[in-house]
């Protein structure tokens, strides 16, 4: 397989064709290796949740009808959708936690390397959670708020407040009638767990409704995890970044922050400094250079201009330029090969975190009492490894695009202030309306070996903005877009539509950027999706109307983990019609999915739209847009350009 | 000639094969879509267990096949040029004749349109998509004499090595 079959991204092939001249194996390689992957677990009809099986179900029909138990199909694809959605909440939700936690030892003064980053955002946050602050210090406030956000995790005598005090008033009131409403995280995650186990809830609808219930305990889960970040470690603003691997420098030390959470990359950030002359000692004239892989990447990109080198599928090729001296980790996207690949270079893998750590690897356990101090041992530890560099192996590709990020929701509220002081929310509002906008959407999801890396992102958005649709992105849609120089003013130039070209126009001149607003708007990492969701309540609340009614749509082109699956479950029952761009493990059960592409339509107003094809997903999504305008009295949108 | 062997000693029994052959006898060759379709896709190789032993069960394509000489229509024959006794459609009654003959029970019932299925060695395909799909390498697509010669040198090197 040739490395332009691989990706799209130019410094993924450039590596690529490397890694192949150097007989180097990477995830692709390891995917065609485990080709044709199991039918069984392709469909979902697959159950190992007892000592009796594994069992199998024949989609076919033909064989294999029922478990041991007497399980179904469909059973058996509700029960693993369910465990997949829980685990995707523990991990989003374990980050949540670790903020909190943080916080809550900043409160008390057991983490003295830690700071309110903006304590407007802490009084805000307090405040919408009902915490009084009646004269209160920022430590008081924020020990009430760390323990608050603790105790949503078991299971309260309320319904969650991360979910309960941010949606709409008739999302909460849906959930509370349909019994979706989470009464703690960790109890929600538990119950999946439990209902899921052999012998417990074997009806896949009431199956499927539990694990709803499971992913709004994830969205509160994100929704807290990015509020208590902004309060540590700051509100992100825009933003001008590098992307690509170009962004790694020769004559530096070069240490990759990857995995999600900043409690850790904020501290290594903050360290750099202090080490700078030690590393230029150690010849490196251009001193210390953090760039970021994965979702820290996007942390580190919007909240200190650092560049994102790569995606979490590239994570490898990273390593194979020779110039990395060190990859510090925490969790949730690092492949265990990195250890392998790392052993023919100078670069030392270095673990933080007690529950993820790598055969291979250094760990050096980052614990936030002494943070400071961890992060100043993980740059001695690339300072060293720089001195051990082999320069007959580097090889850094050049290509580094422009990427502006860091537009939170604070940040589109601040531009659109501009230019109606009184009611921000009106030109966003009126644009839809007068249909210069189409509507909304949110790209979000991963990167997926089964696709060629980044082609989905790129072919549905140019699909998508050319329609007028204005496009938010977070995570590995943000880092794609970065790669491809889709986050710049110059990307709209190019791909917007008339009208959403008119609006990025205007609102780039109010913010004083002297050109448009990027084709998509960076506005977070994977954990921050609810950042989006809030300018949506926001609107909901102003226009009367609830999430199912907007012209907002969500897609995940090219999903590969649990927590994307958690996401897009949230999002569809927000009201958000939700494109997918993998098939999910779920096609063995025709109820499961009609479930999810139809009745969930009926129920929440939100649904699935499973398609691999870019642009039949464009066409699909921007019907979606329509039926929401017809819906709300809005003029059809028709496509401003004939399709080549 | 080649024909589909088993090693049975390393077959897991993880059915990969008879999911890969009624996708590969469909009309969208997915797993995702081709259970859907209607007639439905039937696989031609069973994967059976006795006494903990597993084994994938085809059709041996038999040289004096007794589904051939047994057959009253017609349909069953010997196609000369693939090397394999397939079952025309246009001729076969369903009277399941040949299912009573079958020593490996290997001939299934497309009830939808009341005709014989049987492995027919997947043509227009190099190696049959059971043999490509399996991940352990237990299916084997070679010459008869290859296989016997393997087996020969198997069993040389443990009397050897013994």
């Amino acid at each position: 397989m040739f490395p332009t079959d691989r990706s799209i991204s130019p410094d993924s092939v450039e590596m690529l064709t490397l890694a192949q001249k150097l007989g180097v194996t990477t995830t692709w390689d390891r995917y065609q290796a485990q080709l044709p992957q199991c039918g069984f677990g392709e469909t979902g009809l697959c159950c190992r949740h007892c000592l009796q099986g594994p069992c199998r179900i024949d989609p076919f029909g033909d064989g294999l009808k029922e478990g041991i138990c007497g399980a179904t199909a469909d059973t058996f694809v509700a029960r693993g959708l369910g465990r997949a959605i829980a685990a995707g909440a523990a991990a989003h939700s374990g980050h949540a936690k670790h903020l909190a936690h943080t916080l809550k030892k900043f409160a008390l003064g057991k983490a003295p390397d830690y700071r309110i980053a903006d304590s407007n955002k802490l009084r805000a946050v307090a405040e919408r959670m009902g915490i009084p602050l009646d004269g209160k210090q920022d430590a008081q406030i924020a020990g009430e708020l760390a323990e608050l956000a603790l105790q949503e995790f078991s299971e309260r005598e309320e319904p969650l407040r991360w979910a309960t005090h941010t949606l709409t008033p008739g999302r909460v009131k849906k959930f509370a009638d349909l019994g979706l409403l989470p009464y703690g995280i960790d109890s929600a995650v538990s119950e999946v767990m439990h209902r899921t186990t052999n012998g417990v809830d074997a009806d896949p609808v009431n199956i499927l409704l539990g694990s709803i219930k499971c992913a709004l305990s994830d969205y509160a889960g994100m929704y807290m995890a990015t509020d208590l970040s902004d309060i540590l470690f700051g509100v992100p603003q825009p933003v001008v970044a590098k992307a690509n691997l170009g962004a790694l420098k020769k004559d530096a030390i070069n240490i990759a922050v990857h995995g999600h959470n900043p409690v850790l990359s904020e501290m290594v950030v903050a360290m750099a400094p202090q080490m700078e002359e030690r590393a230029k000692a150690a010849g490196a004239s251009q001193g210390i250079n953090i760039v970021g892989i994965c979702c820290t990447g996007n942390e580190v990109m919007m909240r200190h201009g650092l560049p994102q080198a790569t995606n979490a599928l590239s994570q490898e090729l990273a390593v194979l330029t020779g110039a990395l001296d060190a990859i510090v980790v925490d969790y949730q996207c690092v492949m265990p090969s990195l250890t392998q690949i790392a052993d023919g270079y100078q670069t030392k893998v270095i673990t933080t975190m007690g529950i993820a750590k790598m055969p291979g690897a250094v760990h050096i356990n980052f614990d936030e009492e002494h943070a400071a101090d961890g992060a100043r041992q993980i740059i001695q530890l690339a300072i060293e490894a720089f001195t051990k560099r082999d320069a007959a192996k580097i090889h850094i590709p050049e290509l580094s695009n422009a990427a502006i990020a860091g537009i939170s929701a604070e940040a589109v509220l601040g531009v659109l202030a501009k230019l109606d002081g009184g009611d921000p929310l009106k030109p966003l509002i009126d644009n839809i309306v007068n249909g210069n906008i189409t509507g909304v959407c949110l790209f979000a999801g991963c990167n997926d070996v089964k696709i060629q890396q980044d082609r989905s992102f790129i072919n549905l958005v140019k699909e998508l903005a050319r329609r007028d649709v204005l496009i938010l992105a977070t995570g590995c849609a943000s880092g794609s877009f970065g790669r491809h120089g889709l986050l710049t003013p110059e990307a709209t130039e190019k791909y917007a539509g008339p009208g959403l070209k008119a609006v990025m126009t205007a609102l780039g001149q109010a913010a004083g950027l002297g050109a448009p607003l990027p084709l998509a708007l960076h506005t977070g990492s994977c954990v921050d999706n609810t950042r989006a969701v809030s300018i949506a309540v926001a609107i909901a609340n102003k226009l009367g109307v609830d999430l199912d009614q907007l012209p907002v749509v969500a897609t995940a082109p090219e999903a590969a983990m649990e927590k994307a699956v958690v996401i897009g479950t949230w999002a569809v029952a927000l009201g958000l019609p939700t494109h997918v761009g993998v098939v999910p493990p779920v096609t063995g059960s025709p109820l499961v999915v009609k479930v999810l592409t139809e009745t969930a339509k009926d129920l929440l107003g939100g649904y699935f739209i499973v398609e691999a094809d870019p642009a039949k997903a464009a066409d699909k999504l921007f019907a979606a847009l329509n039926e929401r305008r017809k819906g709300l009295g809005l003029s059809e949108k028709v496509l401003a350009i004939v399709p080549a | 000639m080649k024909r589909i062997f088993v090693r049975t000693e390393i077959c897991t029994a993880c059915k990969t094969c008879e999911l890969a052959c009624a996708i590969e006898h469909s009309q969208a060759k997915s797993i995702h879509a081709s259970p859907y379709e209607r007639p439905h896709p039937m696989r031609r190789v069973f994967v059976e267990a006795t006494d903990g032993r597993k084994i994938p069960i085809l059709c041996r394509h038999c040289e004096d096949a007794p589904c051939v000489a047994a057959c009253i229509s017609g349909a069953l024959f010997r196609d000369v040029v693939a090397d394999a006794v397939v079952c025309d459609w246009t001729r076969c009654i369903g009277c399941w004749t040949c299912i009573m003959v079958c020593p490996y029970g290997v001939i299934g019932r497309q009830l939808e349109l009341g005709k014989a299925v049987k492995c027919d060695l997947c043509p227009g395909r190099e190696i049959p998509a059971c043999v490509d799909s399996c991940p352990t390498k237990a299916l084997i697509y070679q010459e008869a004499e290859d296989f016997s010669k393997e087996r020969r040198q198997a069993f040389a090197a443990s009397v050897a090595g013994g």
